[in-house]
């Protein structure tokens, strides 16, 4: 008799249907848009502080360097002494004195530079004076040489390297943050997502067994039944909520930052750090065709087919893992022990994707952690959009999907006995001993 | 084929521990086979595999003369010992998956559901979830989910525990009734007055063997000792006793009686019948009290399990 239909309904039903599942997915789009809000607020609040830093300039080879801007005002202090200068810009509470002594050339000004402040100065304000003073001492130099003003500024060079594959592809550094963000939205949705379902089955089978309805059901159905049952269902549920919370993401996201005028997109500094930098090379005119071309030239079809395929496989594999580690244990507390070899070559995965995927997406690294199967999901995911040959890509999935049957296989010989064990917290090597009954 | 269930030399190991070894069972048609044995002695693991949920190592079992088949399950219902339900489902809800999960269809599964909540007037609690009924409550619901699908065989594992002399009783009616209408029904307990009142055949296990099976009354009848609990009364009790003992074996006994000074448990041999004891007394002493003493399960039981 096939129930698997059936528990399926009961699964998924149970899940959606469960009062803290129904305000954890219509509340957490709204936590994180807020959060998102907040974070986005407070970073504009910080670049709006004003600050004020006093210049003692002894030397007087740094004159007219500091230009007031926006958020900073420079004081030039003249005739002070540093003690008193010191005390001055306490008094006023000011944000710190840039102080340079006294000496004779140009050569020996970089290394008699000082910033006092009462607490640590912000690493951007300090490179920010570090860099103009370097410029400006560098111009002053050449010029002493007899370079002008001019033939410095026309020696300013922007390059631009324009790709291109061998088949005449072409690409941009703005292609390479589009396949990024695509690899890393696949590889770290995965990983959410075996995180938060995979757990859940977990839960779900752990409360069949402190519940002890297990050995009622067990006695109408198949355990490989009641387990793919409850990884099936469970999935489902998850589907459905990310579904809900991508939706009533996207709407929130629009409607807050039109009531609220921010900018979300600046909450996320590293990536504008990108975007500036391809803004500026190319300018803002042709960065949107840019922007389109890129994710053009993403091949697509592979792209989802190879996100589907990789992402079921990868869930089911871990999740049936879960279902085993709930089979064996009679509370949550105990899953602890068995947690940490699911978990280390999940990070592991994550962390290859995010280190070194992005450095060199075909390197040996890279390409090995894509074909182990624990690994494989979320490296994969995270390569394919830089391109990778179809045939390491069905080589990678036939491993997954070999992987996947020999961990359900286990899973269900480990969950088949441990549902029907009470009291005991097994030992690996009782787990081992159970494969064979 | 009187027996609906048959298991022959069955065998099961769990790594170097040998839960059954080579248990062969009978159940007849119509009967109720009381499953016993001490904690540990195999009792669930015959059961599990009775119910297919384990397999056993060596050895066959066949329900109604076919082997076991996943088809089967349809005609066993189980009440495991360890049991429960999912706390936080409505009770209707819950009844009619486990129902369905047993083969049956939603609309026959409500039509009977309602009548069993009926007959048991429960059905108030259609809407309840679980966790809301007391545990008496719950074990009724479990009760009723077990039998729903009018199985060929019940399994009963300790059916009483958890419910008040009165549920327990209306339980036990209700077993009864179902044997009546054709029910075949398995029985494990360790609650020895409910086997006097219930079972037609016993079989007992004890450390992974079945080490007595058979009709109730015909292993009473083994057992006997031919002893007879005896109440005399005479004005001479200390002759009468010394006469008595001079010829037969002869305990102290117990019994509640209104007058009796002299009460004594006798032990005949065989070539002396019960009419030779009763006329012996007699010419002894006034007899007010002359029984057989018939062994109880409990005696049975226990002291089975001790000379093993």
């Amino acid at each position: 008799m096939n129930h698997l239909p059936l528990i399926i309904k009961r699964e998924y039903l149970t899940k959606v249907k469960n009062k803290s599942f129904i305000i954890m997915t219509f509340l957490s789009p709204l936590i994180m848009i807020a959060l998102i809000a907040v974070v986005a607020y407070l970073s504009q609040l910080n670049n709006d502080k004003k600050r004020t830093i006093s210049v003692l300039d002894e030397s007087g080879f740094l004159k007219d360097v500091f230009q007031n801007t926006e958020n900073t005002t420079y004081n030039n202090l003249d005739d002070f002494s540093l003690e008193e200068a010191v005390a001055l810009v306490k008094e006023t509470e000011g944000y710190g004195l840039l102080y340079v002594e006294k000496v004779d050339s140009l050569n020996e000004v970089s290394k008699k530079i000082k910033f006092y402040s009462e607490e640590t100065p912000s690493l951007t304000v300090i490179s920010g004076i570090e860099s103009r003073i370097e410029k400006h001492l560098r111009d002053k130099k050449l010029q002493k040489d007899g370079v002008s003003l001019a033939q410095i500024e026309a020696a300013k060079t922007k390059v631009d390297i324009s790709q291109e594959s061998f088949d005449g592809q072409k690409s941009s550094k703005l292609d390479n943050i589009i396949k990024l963000a695509f690899g890393g939205i696949a590889g770290y949705l995965l990983f959410m997502f075996i995180i938060i379902y995979g757990n859940m089955i977990m839960r779900s089978v752990i409360e069949e067994k402190t519940s002890r309805i297990i050995e009622v059901i067990i006695s109408s159905v198949k355990p490989i039944q009641l387990m793919m049952g409850k990884i099936i269902g469970t999935s489902l549920a998850g589907v459905t909520q990310f579904a809900i919370w991508v939706i009533l993401g996207g709407v929130l996201m629009v409607v807050v930052s039109a009531i609220f005028g921010i900018d979300l997109a600046q909450a996320s500094a590293p990536q504008q750090e990108l975007m500036n930098q391809a803004i500026e090379a190319e300018g803002a005119q042709a960065m949107a065709e840019n922007l389109i071309n890129a994710i053009g030239n993403l091949p697509i079809l592979n792209l989802v087919i190879a996100f589907m395929f990789f992402f079921i496989g990868g869930y089911l594999l871990y999740s049936s893992l879960y279902a085993a580690i709930g089979a064996a244990v009679d509370n949550e507390t105990d899953t602890q022990q068995f947690m940490l070899p699911i978990l280390m070559p999940l990070i592991l995965a994550v962390y290859v994707g995010v280190f070194t995927v992005i450095e060199d997406p075909h390197g040996t690294v890279s390409t090995v952690f894509s074909f182990i199967p624990l690994t494989s999901p979320v490296v994969m995911l995270m390569r394919i959009p830089f391109g990778v040959p179809l045939w390491q890509q069905g080589l990678s999935l036939l491993l997954l999907i070999g992987t996947f049957m020999f961990a359900v296989w286990f899973a269900a010989k480990i969950y088949r006995v441990g549902i029907l064990m009470y009291g005991k917290k097994p030992t690996y090597k009782e787990l081992f001993k159970w494969l064979k009954y | 084929m009187n027996d609906l269930l048959v298991a022959d030399s069955v065998s099961k190991s769990f790594g170097d521990f040998r839960a059954l070894n080579e248990v062969s069972i009978a159940v007849p048609k119509g009967s109720i086979f009381g499953l016993l044995g001490p904690n540990g002695a195999g009792k669930t693991t015959l059961i599990r595999i009775i119910n297919q949920i384990t397999m056993p190592d060596q050895g066959t079992v066949q329900l109604d003369g076919q082997p076991l088949k996943p088809e089967h399950i349809r005609d066993i219902g189980y009440l495991p010992e360890e049991r429960g339900l999912y706390k936080s489902m409505k009770v209707g809800e819950q009844a009619l998956y486990l129902a369905q999960l047993k083969g049956m269809s939603k609309t026959e599964a409500r039509t009977r559901l309602k009548y069993w909540f009926d007959k048991l007037e429960i059905g108030d609690w259609w809407n309840k979830k679980i966790q809301e009924l007391s545990k008496g409550q719950a074990q009724k619901i479990q009760f009723v989910v077990t039998v729903l699908h009018r199985p060929k065989l019940l399994i009963f594992d300790e059916p009483f525990s958890g419910f008040d002399p009165i549920n327990a009783n209306l339980i036990k009616d209700e077993i009864l009734q179902l044997r009546d209408e054709g029910a075949t029904v398995i029985f494990s307990t360790h609650r020895m007055e409910s086997v006097e009142e219930l079972c037609d055949h016993i079989a007992l296990i004890h450390k992974s063997n079945k080490i007595l099976d058979g009709k109730l009354n015909d292993i009473k009848r083994q057992f006997k000792t031919n002893t007879f609990e005896v109440g005399l009364q005479s004005n001479n009790s200390e002759a009468v006793i010394a006469d008595i003992k001079n010829k037969f074996e002869v305990l102290p006994a117990t019994f509640k009686n209104l007058n009796d000074d002299i009460k004594l448990n006798v032990k005949i041999d065989a070539s002396t019948s019960s009419n030779d004891l009763l006329s012996f007394l007699a010419s002894k002493a006034e007899v007010h009290h002359f029984v057989e003493v018939i062994p109880t399960a409990n005696d049975i039981f226990i002291q089975t399990v001790k000379n093993n």
